[in-house]
């Protein structure tokens, strides 16, 4: 959902079980992958779909701190892992 | 009404500002963030510049700097784990102690009015009290009254007490008991509705200001053992209340606020790029305080401003810190 206007954009992602433990790891790979291709005027909110996820209200919140998402990608292991989730999804 | 007037912008760190701290007199300020130098900043004439990069001392993002009360140290906190101590006593800055502890990064960090203690807080939920004594800095306690994340420590403006801002939408006050030198939580402030990024005491220190990942500012007051309005106060200990709270005027996360202690106007960092200028109403009730929105400041940066300070000295001069790697000087005027 892209607001143009107010430069914010919000993605809804749907984990494929309720439990599904990468849920974290999934939202985190695409902030990342927004913040690489997106200009520096848009704000992004990456939430699960309302519902689908047990750990929905944690996950959430974790995502939309920039502080932890940003000393969590200090992490270049977890960078590695990201890079990896994100390859091969864009083929221009 | 008033307004923020633009004095000067300042480049140079590459990467994200976090924060920036004032001298005690004034003259000078440091700032820190995702390049790991530190930055101090000085004044000559009518235009300020830099002085000195303060590097090797941290190996991840500073979180936050923090100069002491005595003008004479500067503290900083990393995502390293650390806390470094800085001090120019040999003509140059240079890190004379790392205080290592923190299981892992260091959110904020704090020196008392009293020069006697130093705060730090992290990610491990634990807020740490350094004892300062000459240039030895010992472990005073470690505090785990947090659920979550500590995001931010600072003093009380008069006394030895210590408040913390956390992940687990709470701030909590702490003070040490002069019978058995242990450092007890005396109050827990519930209200916010998500993660507290920032408070700031007013000048007495009978006021604090806090800003949360809700969108709100909210304002409390102590109420000590005695006080008029009957609030109720178990165990002895000051009570404190939610008085007031502001929402609906910020649209993102606020990450910062400051209320100047010689004019009493608050400001707020968002993460919608503004910085906003708060003023309390005349005939505002004590107990139920009014607060009005004197000034926006839309674009004040063009990314999230994470940090805003008044000087110390200059009254209506304001420093922020922004994601797009400025700092900003600006005096506000009515």
């Amino acid at each position: 959902m892209v607001d143009n206007e107010h430069n914010t954009i919000t993605v809804q992602f749907t984990p494929t079980i309720p439990h599904c433990s990468m849920a974290s790891l999934i939202g985190l790979a695409i902030r990342v992958q927004l913040l690489r291709v997106l200009p520096s005027r848009f704000k992004v909110n990456v939430r699960i779909t309302p519902g689908t996820h047990a750990s929905e209200r944690e996950v959430n919140k974790q995502l939309a701190d920039k502080e932890r998402v940003a000393a969590a990608l200090e992490n270049l292991n977890l960078v590695e892992v990201i890079n990896q989730c994100i390859a091969g999804q864009f083929e221009f | 009404m008033g307004r923020l007037e633009l004095i000067q912008s300042l480049t140079g760190h590459e990467g994200r500002v976090w924060n920036v701290s004032w001298h005690p007199k004034g003259n000078f300020f440091a700032s820190c963030g995702e390049d790991k130098i530190i930055r101090v900043w000085g004044k000559q004439g009518s235009k300020w510049s830099l002085k000195s990069t303060l590097s090797e001392g941290h190996k991840r993002t500073v979180r936050e700097v923090s100069w002491s009360p005595c003008g004479n140290y500067i503290a900083s906190a990393s995502f390293d784990a650390t806390v470094a101590i800085w001090d120019k006593s040999a003509g140059e800055f240079e890190c004379i102690a790392t205080l290592e502890g923190h299981e892992n990064e260091v959110k904020s960090v704090s020196w008392s009015r009293s020069g006697s203690f130093m705060a730090s807080c992290s990610r491990d939920k634990s807020v740490w009290i350094w004892e300062v004594a000459e240039e030895e800095y010992e472990c005073g306690a470690v505090l785990n009254a947090h659920t979550q994340d500590v995001k931010k420590v600072i003093w009380h403006p008069l006394e030895d007490i210590v408040a913390s801002a956390s992940y687990d939408n709470t701030v909590k006050m702490f003070r040490e008991d002069l019978a058995d030198h242990d450092w007890t939580c005396f109050a827990t402030l519930t209200s916010h509705d998500s993660t507290v990024w920032s408070m700031s005491f007013d000048k007495s220190g009978t006021r604090l200001a806090t800003c949360s990942d809700d969108n709100t500012i909210k304002i409390w007051r102590e109420y000590k053992p005695g006080n008029v309005e009957g609030i109720v106060t178990p165990s002895g200990d000051p009570v404190w209340k939610c008085v007031c709270t502001l929402s609906g005027y910020h649209n993102r996360t606020i990450y910062d606020i400051a209320w100047c202690h010689q004019t009493d106007l608050i400001a707020t960092a968002c993460g919608d790029d503004i910085i906003r200028v708060f003023k309390e109403a005349p005939e505002s009730d004590p107990n139920e305080p009014t607060f009005e929105l004197v000034h926006t400041c839309t674009n004040a940066h063009s990314q999230d401003v994470n940090a805003v300070k008044w000087s110390p000295t200059v009254a209506g001069m304001l420093l922020s810190a922004s994601d797009d790697e400025t700092i900003k000087v600006w005096m506000y005027e009515e």
